[in-house]
């Protein structure tokens, strides 16, 4: 393994700001694999130091594929994570709409365009990312429809379910999407949560990863074969939006298989505590995602189901 | 007249509520809509709305069609010195035309696209951020330049910006309303959090010559000193970024004319007393955009420069 210094720079009033990669094997470039890009992303950062232990384990046992090289970089945003922000501090701008990034420009277009010149030219792509929603969800890896993407790759991960997203002009501006652009193979694994971490799914995650690596030959691996992972696209889960607001009293977890009219949850009223709304179902299925905020707003996206 | 366009319940006992100020006059049929406050941070506008509102409804008799104006289309993000809607992630200036299936944000996005739409002209009210002060410019996307050119123009502002088309940009209320055959100008003007009025009461006088253009007002318009709009169409845009991390001392007033060499700007250490960089133009321009927050890191954009062809 090989600990590198891909980007720094200076603050006004603070320690450099650094991004740390490590690097794996030689050779050919296999994959790059990035965990948070924002400061609240524990998760995805956890599983990528997972991955670095991991994969240095690997590496002296001689199971590191000969002519594969692996880049790991856990964090791009320390600074953020540092202070409890999720955004970049100093003007909250979020560093994965700056993509393809820009050397010349803004300071978090510096980043992603030094970011993005380290991990091109791989041959897969791996974002370990959050959901725009705040919520949990069952684990599964997200592709852009581009054009350029490749859905059975995607099912290598041995995860649930490969969601294949249409790409909104917000979109156009992630590394995910400027990835698949200029030729890697670019998947946004996404393990469930957000700001805190949960060993059990980091778990999970890491095994998918590895799985993965050791499907194309760029590890010497055993894993257990995964599921056989259902693809979906995003426009064809049900989304079931609060009609009222208040307190929301969850009854239902993601994965959890559902019936048509069945309740999912009710939303109190938060003086004297009356049902102002039962959450029912609209369709037989599995819940995908669930709102995790105690307080919902009118309109608020509650939850996802995919239809049975 | 006072009506409530969008209410969203709020979880303990309050409502989102964006309102509008209908004011008609004659029997006109045309409809101006002014629209701010998208961006939490950015004030300027509600300077133009209560003057707009303040001129018309003393004056009613030389109102010939209806002006509505929002000064809060993001209300929350007003009142909590927010930028965008709390506890949400985009920019509300990138999700539209919204959705009406989608969350609450998306929702209202798509609930606002639908009050304006079919307006004869709707003029989006920004200020910036608290990071740079801007001249009074309009901004229009180069694919409708040929219709909103010549009614920017009337506006009586320093610059008018006709930029590229990206496709990031497309979310925005100004290309979705265009978009929809709305036509809608965008003004920038100012800084974030503040309110410059000598910029309010310009874009004030200008709104009222479009609006007797356009036929709407028949009343005075406030005379200015005559000013020759800038149009970037004639020269070329530059944009001057920070190349130290540090802070900025400004050596210029802003909407100024510089010259070839001038030094616009200090990037300092105060830790160390020294000074990081001179912040020179390489040959002379409008700067028509100055950083206003002194904090900066490499990359922070320090101004933004017209230069003419030719010069
Ligand atoms: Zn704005």
């Amino acid at each position: 393994m090989k600990r590198e210094l891909l980007f720094v720079l200076p603050s006004p009033f603070r320690d450099e700001f650094r991004i740390q990669g490590f690097r794996f094997g030689s050779g050919q470039k296999s994959i790059a694999i990035v965990g948070a890009m924002r400061g609240d992303e524990l998760q995805q950062q956890f599983i990528c130091s997972q991955l670095v232990s991991t994969l240095q384990d690997l590496e002296e046992k001689g199971d590191i594929a000969a002519g594969h090289e692996i880049l790991v970089i856990p964090s791009v945003n320390p600074f953020a994570m540092n202070i409890g922000k999720r955004f970049w501090a100093m003007d909250n701008t979020d560093i994965n709409r700056m993509f393809p990034g820009y050397s010349l420009g803004e300071t978090t277009q510096r980043i992603a365009a030094a970011l993005f010149e380290q991990i091109q030219g791989y041959r897969f792509g791996v974002q370990m990312s959050s959901y725009y929603l705040p919520g949990d969800y069952i684990p599964h890896v997200r592709m852009m429809h581009t054009g350029y993407e490749d859905i059975e790759l995607a099912q290598g991960f041995g995860l649930q379910y490969t969601l294949l997203r249409t790409p909104r002009p917000f979109d156009t501006t992630t590394l995910n999407y400027n990835w698949q652009i200029w030729e890697t193979q670019a998947f946004s694994v996404c393990s469930g949560h957000t700001g805190v971490i949960d060993t059990e799914s980091a778990v999970d995650t890491v095994s998918a990863v590895l799985r993965f690596m050791s499907l194309h030959g760029i590890i010497h691996c055993r894993t257990h074969p995964g599921y056989f992972s259902e693809v979906l696209r995003e426009e064809d889960l049900i989304t079931v939006k609060a009609r009222r607001a208040g307190i929301l009293y969850c009854m239902c977890k993601p994965d959890d298989s559902v019936r048509r009219d069945q309740i999912l949850a009710r939303v109190l009223d938060p003086y004297d505590g009356s049902v102002r709304w039962e959450v029912r179902a609209p369709a037989d299925g599995t819940v995908f995602f669930i709102h995790d905020k105690t307080l919902v707003l009118e309109n608020s996206m509650l939850f996802r189901i995919i239809p049975s | 007249m006072i009506k409530t366009v969008i209410s969203t319940e709020l979880p303990v006992d309050e409502h989102l509520l964006i309102r509008k100020n209908s004011i008609s006059g004659g029997s006109g049929k045309k409809r101006i809509c002014l629209v701010t406050g998208t961006h939490g941070d950015e004030l300027e506008g509600q300077y133009v709305c209560y003057r707009i509102a303040q001129i018309l409804q003393s004056n009613l008799a030389d109102l010939d069609g209806t002006v509505d104006i929002y000064p809060a289309l993001n209300p929350l993000g007003i009142d909590s010195i927010t930028r965008g809607i709390p506890n949400f992630d985009l920019d509300m200036n990138r999700i539209f035309p919204g959705d009406p299936m989608g969350s609450m944000a998306e929702n209202t996005a798509h609930s606002i696209i639908e009050e304006l739409r079919g307006a004869d002209l709707v003029i989006d009210i920004h200020s910036s951020n608290i990071f740079l002060y801007e001249v009074p410019q309009v901004r229009i996307n180069q694919l409708n330049a040929d219709s909103l050119v010549p009614l920017a123009s009337m506006l009586n502002l320093d610059f008018l910006w006709v930029h590229e088309a990206a496709t990031v940009l497309e979310a925005t209320l100004a290309y979705s309303l265009n978009s929809l055959d709305t036509p809608t100008l965008v003004v920038e003007m100012g800084v974030g959090m503040r309110i410059t009025q000598s910029y309010g009461e310009q874009l004030v006088s200008g709104i009222l010559n479009l609006m007797r253009h356009m036929g709407v007002w028949k009343g005075a318009v406030p005379e200015l000193e005559e000013r020759h709009t800038i149009l970037s169409t004639t020269g070329t845009v530059d944009f001057i970024n920070a190349s130290a991390s540090g802070v900025f001392i400004p050596l210029i007033e802003h909407s100024n004319h510089a010259e070839a060499g001038q030094v616009i700007g200090r990037i300092v250490d105060p830790l160390h007393g020294t000074v990081l960089q001179d912040v020179k133009l390489e040959r002379p321009g409008f700067v028509f955009t100055i950083r206003a927050y002194p904090v900066v890191y490499e990359g922070s954009l320090l101004a933004r420069v017209f230069r003419e062809d030719n010069a």
